[in-house]
Order: C-alpha cells, then structure tokens, then sequence
C-alpha cells in the first residue's frame, strides 16, 4: 500500500509549459486562416469585379428596371 | 456558519417532511425560513433540529476534513480501538485501519462520487417542460397571433426579390452575384 509521492511543487509551471505555446500558436494559426480563408478571397473578388465593371452599361440597366427615382426609364 | 449542499434527490426527501435515521444528522436548514432553531409553528416538519452552533459533519469532495468524525458516540468496542490508535500505528491490522476510517468518516470519495440517476428526472422533467411549452406555443399561433402582414404572400416576395435583383442589392459577393443577369436566371 505504498504509493509514489505526489508532484508537490512546478504545478503551476508545467501546466503553463504546455498551455502557453498552445495559447499563442492556436490565435496565430485562426488569424492566417482568417486571413487567407476569408479576407484575401474576398479581396480578389472585389477586384474582379471592378476590373470588368462598366459603371455606363450598369446605369442604363438599373434605369431600365425603374428602381431609380431621379431618371425614368428611356421611353417615358 | 456551514450550510450542506444539498442534490435534487435529498431535498425531494425532507421536504416530503419525514426525516429517517439516515437523515438524522443532516441539516435541515435549507428547509427553514431563518437560520436560527424555530420551535413555534412549523411542527409538522420535522421534530428534531440540528443544533447549527456545534460541530458538523459533512461530506464534501472540495472540504476533505470535517469539523468531527462521523461516529462521536462510541461503544467500547470502538473506545478500545481508538485507544489503541493513540499507539504506533504499524500495530495496526488492515482491518482496523478500515475501522477507524470508517468511524471518522461516512462515504469515502469513490462514494460520494458515485454517479446517481438524477440526471434522468433532470433530462425527463426539461422534455415534460417543452412539451407543455410547444403546446401553449401551438395554441398561441392558433388563437393569438394577428394575420399576416400581406408583404408575406408569395406574389409580394417574388415582386421583392425582383426588385432587389434590379438594385443590383450586393453583386460582389452576395445576393445578385448569385443571378446571372444575361440568361436571368440563378448561378
């Protein structure tokens, strides 16, 4: 009935040792998949859709449906 | 001043306001309206109180040590063994280890830890609950709620998404990114 003795001291220090790495690397890896996940894609596809963009064509497009209250559609 | 944690189970138990032997020692003072003795009108509860300015007992995984042993009243059986516990204690059998242990305490911890079924009553009695829920919210949707406003009817809504589509209502990367404006139709 003898058992080992029980760690009685480093307590606090071993578990520091183990979370804090976890601690900052798990923030630093959400933060890249963030980045890369989320705001780069939506980076390039707001500039694709600039790049093809024809403010004119579009103009006469949102008049023709009616939805603008300034100008009536052409015809009117 | 120490007031015992009491579980679901126990505190079915005394307010059923019998209180057996096996409760005998345990507090009821969760069961009463102030933390003092009552002697005047509550003796339908129960007739012997603990006296809350002695000495506890409790068994608790967070307070190891209690203010006195489980067993305080002892016969001579007992008297022997703890005079013989003053002694070195390799004199000791197994045996009478377990003994002491057991006059000095009720449950060891693999005991107190011991999974009960509360937490069926504790799931059943939540379902009971939505039940009755879900039919007081049937009955409400049925007798209570107002009609409708009329922006909810189907020709309303597809007038709406037309008109949103016509907006141009967020074409990068939400709603009218999802048409395709040239076959008018969705991606």
């Amino acid at each position: 009935m003898s058992l080992a003795k029980p760690a009685m001291r480093g307590l606090l220090g071993k578990r520091l040792r183990f979370h804090l790495p976890i601690a900052f690397a798990l923030p630093l890896v959400a933060a890249a998949a963030f980045k890369y996940g989320v705001t780069e894609p939506r980076k390039q596809a707001y500039a694709n859709f600039y790049k093809q963009y024809d403010t004119t064509a579009e103009f006469n497009n949102i008049r023709e449906a009616g939805v603008f209250e300034s100008v009536r559609p052409t015809g009117k | 001043m120490v007031v015992r944690v009491l579980n679901l189970n126990q505190m079915l138990r005394l307010t059923a306001g019998r209180v057996g032997c096996l409760l005998s020692r345990r507090a009821v003072v969760g069961m009463t309206n102030s933390g003092a003795r009552m002697s005047s009108h509550s003796h339908h509860e129960v007739s012997d109180q603990v006296d809350m300015s002695q000495p506890m007992y409790w068994d608790r995984l967070d307070t190891p040590l209690p203010d006195r042993a489980w067993i305080d009243v002892l016969d001579s059986k007992d008297k022997s063994l703890k005079q013989k516990e003053k002694g070195p204690w390799t004199a000791l059998s197994k045996e009478e280890k377990i003994a002491l242990y057991r006059l000095k305490f009720n449950h060891t911890y693999p005991e107190m830890k011991k999974p009960s079924h509360e937490w069926k009553t504790v799931i059943g009695g939540m379902f009971i609950f939505f039940g009755i829920t879900g039919l007081v919210v049937f009955w409400q949707g049925h007798y209570v709620y107002p009609p409708q406003p009329h922006t909810f009817g189907e020709e309303w809504q597809a007038k709406q998404i037309q008109r949103m589509l016509d907006m141009r209502v967020n074409p990068i990367e939400g709603f009218s990114a999802k048409w395709d404006y040239k076959n008018k139709q969705w991606k």
